[in-house]
């Protein structure tokens, strides 16, 4: 049985160290918030500028100067701080980010990145130091993993993890390796729905 | 000296020409000048050039100024929100250059800071670099992007002293003050006006410097996009 997209959202959370700052863009990037591991602190930011994003506001209590990127209301917390649009992307552009999560139309097997006309991105995949694309695995039955983007890049070579409802990925200067498979999902069933070459981790099945 | 002007007409009198460059502050419809954006459409200038992190929504926004038709060419990141927009873009009725959202933010501070290009990492290898000089530094490459200045900047902030020192309100800074501090002339709107002094200066955002006129502007409703709440006990 594939994994839900709670399921992905939980293995994503799984590569969060205490201290990160992270961002997390929007879909099923934005339920990694809801499975971070106890003992471990991270800040989110939002590229419209804060840090310390808090989590949905109470009914009643939606404040239209406090929004996340997505355009949603969300509240503040206690080491919430604000800056203008410039310094937000400098904080990214400049590697202060340690990780960003993020949806994607496609993934190449050597970390190309199609996430076309989702803003903020092609400025996270730049400067962000780690790169973890979280989709489903296809779309419409086509395969999302290809040895080449058909779509516009966003990046070149910026992917460093894909999870999928299939399994995970790795990808590094050797290639695209696959890592782990969700529960009851076969190599088989990831051939048959990957495009992209990839190596399969020793051991893995 | 006074920098207050009676309303938001009064604010854009003289400054207003077919065919000039305005940036526009705000992220969605956080933080946009609602009071100027509606003083420039009863102006009815045309032929804007604008640049903006987004162009609004149907009805709200830059999007009125898209239903007027008085908009030319959009610079921005993003447009996803409004499908007047897509209607005019795919008619030939409006041109867009495509921004990074952060590289659109750095071309506005560069332009500010008097700085006319720089290098960045955003967009390497994609469309975006397409045309651009690439240089190589320290062993990696990157796109030149230009500095931005604009005629007018029109921006919004939360409070300010009649010498035009400003503060903004949480997510509502986005792009205002990089904004403030690259056109010819910024206009500000405030929602709170006060003597000079009252404000703490080590608690300013924007120097006065960078706001040549400034309106309060008449109480009105914020408007929320996308609204989402949370149960309590949750």
């Amino acid at each position: 049985m594939a994994w839900s997209r709670d399921d992905m959202a939980r293995r994503a959370a799984a590569e969060l160290e205490d201290g990160f700052y992270v961002n997390l863009g929007i879909g099923i990037p934005t339920l990694v918030s809801n499975f971070i591991p106890p003992g471990i602190t991270v800040q989110l930011q939002s590229e419209n500028g804060m840090l310390g994003m808090g989590p949905f506001p109470f009914d009643g209590e939606e404040d239209p100067d406090l929004i996340n990127a997505g355009k949603q209301t969300i509240t503040e917390l206690p080491s919430t701080s604000y800056f203008d649009s410039s310094q937000s992307f400098g904080m990214i552009r400049g590697g202060h980010i340690d990780l960003s999560i993020l949806g994607a139309m496609q993934v190449a097997e050597n970390g190309d990145l199609a996430n076309w006309m989702i803003p903020g991105a092609m400025d996270l995949v730049a400067g962000v130091k780690r790169v973890i694309v979280l989709m489903e695995h296809t779309a419409r039955g086509e395969p999302k993993l290809l040895h080449r983007c058909i779509l516009p890049l966003t990046g070149k070579g910026v992917v460093d993890m894909v999870i999928t409802d299939l399994g995970v990925f790795t990808i590094d200067g050797s290639g695209m390796r696959l890592t782990e498979l969700a529960p009851g999902v076969s190599l088989d069933e990831i051939r048959q729905n990957t495009q992209a070459s990839f190596m399969v981790t020793s051991g893995l099945v | 000296m006074d920098k207050v002007y009676p309303d938001a007409h009064a604010a854009l009198a003289g400054l207003l020409k077919n065919g000039m460059t305005i940036m526009s502050g705000g992220f969605g419809l956080c933080g946009i000048p609602e009071s100027l954006i509606a003083a420039i459409r009863d102006s009815g200038v045309s032929g804007l050039t604008v640049i903006s992190n987004n162009a609004g929504i149907d009805g709200a926004g830059l999007g009125v100024l898209l239903e007027s038709r008085q908009i030319r060419k959009m610079v921005s990141s993003y447009v996803g929100e409004n499908k007047l927009f897509a209607d005019l873009y795919l008619n030939g009725e409006l041109e867009l250059e495509f921004n990074p959202q952060g590289t659109l933010a750095e071309r506005i501070r560069a332009g500010g800071a008097g700085i006319p290009a720089f290098f960045t990492k955003t967009g390497l290898g994609t469309l975006v670099a397409e045309g651009k000089e690439i240089r190589d530094f320290d062993g990696e490459s990157y796109v030149m992007e230009r500095g931005l200045v604009a005629d007018l900047a029109i921006i919004h902030a939360w409070k300010a002293d009649r010498e035009g020192n400003l503060v903004y309100r949480k997510t509502a800074r986005n792009f205002n003050p990089v904004m403030a501090t690259a056109a010819h002339v910024t206009v500000a709107e405030v929602e709170h006006l006060v003597e000079p002094g009252v404000i703490d200066p080590d608690q300013l955002h924007t120097a006065g410097i960078f706001v040549k006129r400034l309106v309060l502007c008449p109480p009105y409703e914020k408007r929320i996009e996308q609204r989402t709440v949370r149960k309590r006990g949750s």
